[in-house]
């Protein structure tokens, strides 16, 4: 390990695309160990991701994720942008589950300036992000199941998520970057099918649940793929800053829903699944446990969506009080939060998101260890990455 | 930067220059006053104290009763002529308005509970300042004992869990650099922000080996606003390229400036932007 990290590999000066000659020469290689490059254009890699890996033979001995290939500079773009301005650039970060992005960015707001959202407003937002969250899950299930194999999944699975969106075409007219919810509430007054929509949806959901897991949960290659594969503890996956499904897998049981109720949540039952072992397959599990908790908390939300107004009283023109918060939601990838500061101006001093999938991808290094390069694809996937959010 | 100069904008705002702002929508009055406004676009910095006083100068005529060093110069104000002092006068009032927001950071309360108690017992000079914003607890703490407090709040304060870790840049301030730790405490189920200040250049103690999430984040500041944290294992760029110039999420980090070099550089012509 010691070598390895003296090798040049980790080197600052041989990180870049033009050096990786040079860094291949300068490196030294066991007998049977050499050094490949997957991605930025990969079709498992799930965006432009690259990793660096040395192997020795099929396994795995070190790995090196170089990310940075779609940063776009959006905390530098919230600071000349007014509040409202800034509310569609977070629906590009996380695009898989923009609904969510933008519950966890209003609230901030909201948070620094002391105001809340009526309780109709979150309600809806709660049916809304809950819904999003199925459909990030269904985008994860489907191409980690491609990843690993299992070529049937993704077809059920965006077949449900296309549900999904067009619930969401409803309500805002838009079925990836929504932009579904404004600072105060919401825009938009729910269309007069919604409950209904999202009670047929989540009726059936469940059975489409059961679906899938007949084709994988106890499916023999399934479980030779994913059992025992990207192994994390609770205390690594902690001081990784893991969070969301993937410590959870770890034995975690921890939800920012439950820890810290934002929008409607406290007022639904739900529980939070945990897995034993922080292998790929708990992590699986957890997931597919977690979308029959989401159809649970959207079916106790549709009983009762309380009347009133949607929007709370914000000015058109939003001035913070100077001051600074951090607000974090459960993005369907982990915790995603929002460190913002104002200056008491009409735009913000500074945004910082913290991005679940940036952090989650730093325990990649610890998971992949060891493991054969087939399986590296299977622990990408299981990661559940996004690469617009992380690199931002 | 273009858009400001289609509306009439009576006057430039600090950054903002909000088209929509009610203050500056008020005085349609001032449709004379709107030629130097509009010539000062270009310039980003105003007085945002300016629109509140700028309708009363509009109204009685000659004698404006809150007399701002900017209203003798438009009150009497012709047309056209009063564009030419109006431009300079709005460049003196320049330097004050951005002043009291950012110079001292905003202290909603102090807060001396007993986790505030038990830091300063500890360490006493260590923690520099203590307040709440927003009931978020903030703590700053002295730079050269960070490693040590992190451990103390890690291990006996039980803030296990680092969940997030940036910078904020405050360049008019001796000290420019916030660097911001946002922590968790999974058995207390409480949050804490610890904030430590550096001036550019000066180096602060990493912290990657106590939460080892610090690892990528410290790149991240590094890589965004040039903080140097002292003995990490990788103090390398992350997001942008290697040879990147510049530290983008600085306040003075000019992107205009940084086009116009590369192309005069590398095209050999001038942009014109």
């Amino acid at each position: 390990m010691t070598d390895f990290l003296n090798s040049g590999f980790r080197k600052t000066d041989l990180n870049s695309d033009a050096n990786m000659e040079q860094n291949v020469e300068t490196t030294v290689l066991g007998a049977d160990e050499i050094i490949i490059n997957m991605g930025p254009q990969h079709p498992s890699t799930h965006g432009v991701l690259r990793v660096k890996l040395k192997l020795d033979g099929e396994k795995v001995v070190d790995s090196e994720c170089i990310i940075g290939y779609l940063h776009r500079g959006v905390e530098k773009i919230a600071e000349h942008r007014t509040y409202q301005q800034f509310a569609p650039y977070v629906d590009r970060m996380d695009y898989v589950a923009a609904v969510s992005n933008g519950l966890g960015y209003c609230e901030a707001i909201e948070k620094l300036l002391g105001v809340e959202a009526p309780p109709r407003a979150r309600v809806i937002r709660t049916i809304l992000t809950e819904l999003q969250r199925i459909a990030s899950h269904l985008v994860w299930l489907g191409t980690h199941a491609l990843d690993i194999g299992a070529l049937t999944p993704i077809f059920y699975c965006f077949r449900e998520r296309e549900e999904i969106l067009k619930i969401f075409e409803k309500y805002c007219g838009a079925r990836l970057t929504t932009h579904a919810f404004r600072i105060g509430g919401l825009q938009y007054e729910a269309y007069d099918e919604l409950e209904k929509d999202t009670e047929r949806f989540c009726n059936d959901f469940e059975h489409k649940v059961d679906e899938y897991e007949t084709l994988l949960t106890s499916n023999r290659i399934w479980l030779g793929r994913t059992k025992g594969i990207g192994v994390i503890s609770g205390e690594q996956a902690i001081a990784i800053g893991a969070t969301g499904p993937v410590i959870r897998a770890s034995g975690i049981q921890w939800d920012i829903r439950k820890a810290a109720p934002y929008a409607a949540y406290d007022q639904y039952k739900f529980d939070i699944p945990t897995g034993k072992n922080g292998d790929t397959y708990d992590r699986y599990m957890v997931r597919m446990e977690e979308m029959r908790q989401s159809t649970r908390i959207c079916l106790q939300a549709i009983q009762n969506i309380p009347t009133g107004p949607i929007m709370a009283r914000v000015g058109k023109v939003l001035k913070p009080p100077p001051g600074e918060v951090y607000h974090a939601i459960e993005a369907p990838k982990g915790e995603l939060g929002y460190y913002v500061v104002s200056d008491g101006t009409t735009q913000p001093y500074r945004v910082r998101i913290r991005p679940p999938s940036f952090v989650n991808l730093q325990a990649f290094d610890t998971m992949v260890k060891g493991h054969l390069v087939a399986d590296v694809v299977a622990i990408i996937g299981t990661l559940d990455i996004v690469l617009g959010e992380v690199d931002r | 930067m273009r858009r400001e100069e289609t509306p009439p904008p009576a006057v430039c705002r600090n950054r903002g220059k909000m088209p929509n702002d009610p203050e500056d929508k008020q005085p349609p009055v001032n449709a004379q006053g709107e030629k130097p406004a509009n010539e000062q676009a270009d310039k980003p910095t105003g007085a945002p104290v300016a629109p509140a006083v700028q309708p009363p100068v509009a109204k009685p005529v000659a004698p404006p009763t809150p007399p701002k060093p900017a209203a003798p110069a438009t009150a009497p104000g012709a047309p056209v002529g009063a564009a030419m002092p109006g431009a300079p006068a709005g460049a003196a009032t320049l330097p004050k308005p951005p002043a009291p927001p950012k110079e001292a950071p905003p202290k909603p309360e102090p807060v001396d509970n007993p986790l505030v108690q038990r830091f300063k017992k500890r360490f006493g000079a260590g923690i520099l300042e203590a307040w709440q914003d927003r009931k978020q607890a903030i703590l700053v703490v002295d730079r050269a004992h960070l490693v040590e407090i992190a451990r103390f709040t890690r291990d006996d304060e039980q803030f296990n869990f680092l969940a997030d870790l940036t910078a904020v840049d405050w360049p008019k301030r001796e000290k420019r650099f916030d660097v911001v730790l946002n922590l968790y405490s999974f058995p207390k189920n409480e949050r804490l922000r610890l904030k430590v200040w550096a001036a550019d250049g000066e180096p602060v103690p990493t912290v990657s080996h106590v939460w080892p999430t610090a690892n990528w984040l410290e790149r991240e500041a590094y890589d965004m606003f040039g903080i140097v944290f002292e003995g990490h294992p990788n103090l390398t760029r992350i997001l942008l390229p290697d040879g990147w110039q510049g530290f983008p999420l600085r306040k003075d980090y000019d992107i205009l400036t940084q086009d116009t070099a590369w192309i005069r550089e590398n095209l050999g012509i001038e942009s014109g932007q």
